[in-house]
């Protein structure tokens, strides 16, 4: 008999610090203690907090292990699991209260956050369809396909008020009900789970964590509009996710639950998988229906939508992932309980990937309306290193920054959009004060001019001009009329370009021009980078009264820009100087500088 | 799949081996000391015994743990049964014999087993 059971994460996250052969590790020094019947090892998906990874959890303790390696594998066998003792180094210390452990609820990461499309991760093997079941897996669909009629299952995702999780934020009931009326031969469910947004990572988390949550929702969606096939669109980027899902769909058709006449309802529905090369541009709906058709992913002209003429020319509907991993709980929990959390025209949660100058760097799930505030500051546990927060940037590169006089903004769909953001699909970079915003927004439009697909000519020439536009102010040769120009250009590629990829594109140059208009200026007029991180403009100096002439800068300095005798200051030639800051990195007393 | 019937065979049973993992603050505890005289005395055989008992009886609500030495080790195997609200019982030189009557009696109906306890012993 079990007597316990260790969870560890095989999200990609933890993955990548080594957990697959922690797992193994813990496997072998198990049965070399005979513990092997007793104590069951569970794979689970991502626990969100990513930063403290790898990360093992043991019940029935509830003991939460952070940052495990593989050396202390033995200790753990042989003192927690054998002897009971359990190993404190290794707790995560939020979880430890005057020698109690709590639980992993009551920490600051998680106890804000409300788990609907992340339920399941961290807390089932994914590659199990039992645990999914044990959890009210599948219940959903049993609702709908005995109890509902399509109109009913529309309905109460209408009412739930939930929208789409992917960017736009249109609502999903009203696609649904856009596409069930249109009568055609054969009609599509497409699952868009091609997750772009440098730093956003939930759709992965939930592919690894609860697949089959997807696959109910999917043919949820397929009862409720009428359609007997489905598409998953997912890039080859992330194989552990697509293993995952693949193992998923085999095991939901050998139980029936996937396949013809599913619950004996008379319903057929069946789903496969597309991969995709991992260009932006195919996370756009029309161009990922042209890339699943097998053709070059490119954006076609809307209308007609793809309600009424999607892919293979039929009928579709396209949500992201996060959309389709909340409506299971819907229909269980009725669209009121869905409704009552979040803001008036925002319900529910949305996931975030916390990600840059932020202490937990991972994946929480809020309701919407939560301040940026509590995100950053309570959930995310603040800025490492006494920093100062300076802004958070959402929507990735069709998005934008909010500043720290904004702070207390709560987060939905309208407030962001009203801040000139986007919600995106949920990325949330944090940037502290050594972060130069023209900088940021050169980093996304170099993103956007390598992932423009080439088709439409704003979007293609277009962010091409703006980056050059923005190179020419961060290398100090920028004039004001540049800066009004920069305006101009992102005013034309917004409304001229095809898709969403060109119409979004110049979002981080109108958002940092907005709200850190000074920062552009200080780059032009006093060729200064306040930040301290456009390269052109910086000079790096000695400060002679701090210099013990130790010499370790002249020595590591690769293009021999330092000179100076032993115990005297040294100077730096700045015309020689390439500013690779070995110098500074080298100094012992703070006696280099840049500005 | 053909019926909901079949989908909650497969709930419960799923179910039932997941109980470990749920919040169990509430739980009846069964604490088996482990360390080195422990199970030289035979803990090992005890522990087992309990989770095994547990779960021919489905008693959701009871965690079996161990802990370490508590320094009275001429008693050992030693096991400590907490049930929420009431005072600790401590049984002595257990076997996995007694077992099955300490669960029955003590965790299903909550009477100690008076004369398993270390008190008795000592008289």
């Amino acid at each position: 008999m079990v007597r316990s059971h260790i969870l560890v994460c095989g999200g990609t996250g933890c993955t990548s610090s080594n957990s697959l052969k922690i797992i193994e590790v813990l496997e072998q020094e198990l049965s070399k203690q005979g513990l092997a019947e007793e104590v069951k090892v569970v794979q689970t998906g991502c626990f969100g907090l990513c930063a403290l990874g790898p990360i093992m959890i043991v019940y029935p303790e509830g003991c939460f292990y952070s940052m495990v390696q593989v050396e202390d594998i033995p200790e753990i066998v042989s003192e927690h699991l054998l002897k009971g003792r359990i190993v404190t180094r290794l707790l995560y210390e939020e979880t430890v209260d005057q020698d109690q452990i709590k639980s992993l609820n009551d920490t600051d990461f998680y106890k804000k956050q409300v788990r609907v499309a992340l339920r399941n991760c961290g807390v089932i093997n994914p590659e199990s369809i039992e645990e999914y079941i044990a959890y009210d897996g599948y219940q959903a669909l049993a609702k709908c396909l005995l109890e509902y009629t399509p109109e009913q299952v529309i309905q109460v995702v209408s009412d739930s008020g939930l929208r789409g999780r992917g960017g736009g934020g249109f609502p999903t009931g009203r696609k649904w009900a856009l596409t069930a009326p249109n009568k055609a031969p054969q009609k599509y469910v497409v699952c868009n789970a091609d997750e772009g947004d440098p730093g956003a990572f939930m759709d992965r988390s939930v592919l690894e964590g609860d697949p089959h949550c997807l696959i109910e929702a999917m043919t949820i969606a397929g009862y409720a509009i009428g359609a007997t096939k489905g598409f998953v669109y997912v890039r080859a980027e992330y194989p552990i996710a697509v293993k995952r899902l693949q193992m998923a769909i085999d095991k939901a058709r050998k139980h029936g639950l996937l396949g013809k006449n599913i619950f004996d309802s008379g319903f057929d529905f069946d789903l496969e998988i597309r991969l995709g090369a991992g260009a932006f541009v195919c996370g756009e709906e029309t161009a990922l229906m042209t890339s699943i058709e097998g053709n070059r992913g490119e954006p076609r002209p809307r209308p007609p939508y793809p309600a009424v003429k999607g892919l293979y020319g039929m009928p579709t509907v396209e949500n992201n992932v996060e959309t389709f991993a909340n409506i299971p709980q819907i229909i269980l929990n009725g669209a009121e309980w869905f409704a009552s959390m979040g803001t008036e025209k925002s319900k529910g949660t949305k996931v975030f990937a916390l990600g840059g100058k932020i202490k937990h760097t991972g994946l929480v799930e809020i309701p919407m309306g939560t301040t940026l505030r509590e995100i950053v500051e309570e959930i995310g546990g603040g800025i490492p290193n006494g920093k100062k927060f300076k802004a958070a940037q959402t929507g990735g590169p069709s998005g934008g920054c909010i500043p720290a006089s904004l702070i207390d903004t709560a987060i939905d769909y309208d407030n962001l959009i009203a801040l000139g953001c986007m919600m995106g699909s949920g990325g949330l970079i944090v940037m502290d004060e050594d972060t130069c915003m023209v900088d940021i927004a050169k980093f996304f439009l170099d993103f956007t001019v390598e992932e423009s697909c080439g088709k439409c000519t704003p979007c293609r020439v277009g962010t091409k001009r703006l980056y050059e536009k923005i190179e020419k102010i961060t290398n100090g040769n920028g004039t004001m009329d540049d800066i009004d120009e920069l305006e101009e250009l992102c005013n034309y590629i917004k409304t001229n370009s095809l898709c969403g990829l060109g119409q979004t594109a110049p979002n981080p140059v109108l958002s940092t021009l907005h709200f850190f208009r000074d920062e552009y200026i200080a780059h032009v007029k006093d060729k200064k980078c306040p930040a301290g991180v456009c390269k052109s403009l910086l000079q790096y100096f000695i400060i002679a009264d701090k210099c013990k002439g130790c010499t370790a800068c002249s020595r590591v300095c690769p293009v021999d820009a330092i000179s100076g005798s032993v115990k005297k200051p040294h100077e730096i030639d700045t015309s020689k100087c390439i500013k690779c800051g070995a110098c500074m990195e080298k100094c012992k007393f703070g006696a280099i500088v840049k500005r | 799949m053909k019926t909901l019937a079949e989908l909650q065979v497969i709930r419960d049973k799923a179910r039932e081996k997941l109980t470990v993992r749920e919040d169990n603050r509430e739980a009846v505890r069964v604490v088996v000391g482990m360390a080195t005289c422990g199970i030289a005395a035979g803990a090992r055989p005890v522990l087992n015994a309990f989770v095994d008992e547990a779960a021919k009886r489905k008693l959701g609500n009871v965690v079996v743990t161990q802990t370490g030495c508590i320094g009275m080790c001429q008693f050992e195997p030693i096991v400590e049964i907490l049930v929420p609200g009431k005072e600790k019982v401590t049984y002595a030189k257990m076997t996995p014999e007694k077992v099955a009557r300490i669960v029955a009696d003590h965790i299903v109906n909550g009477n100690p087993v008076m004369e398993y306890t270390i008190g008795s012993m000592m008289k």
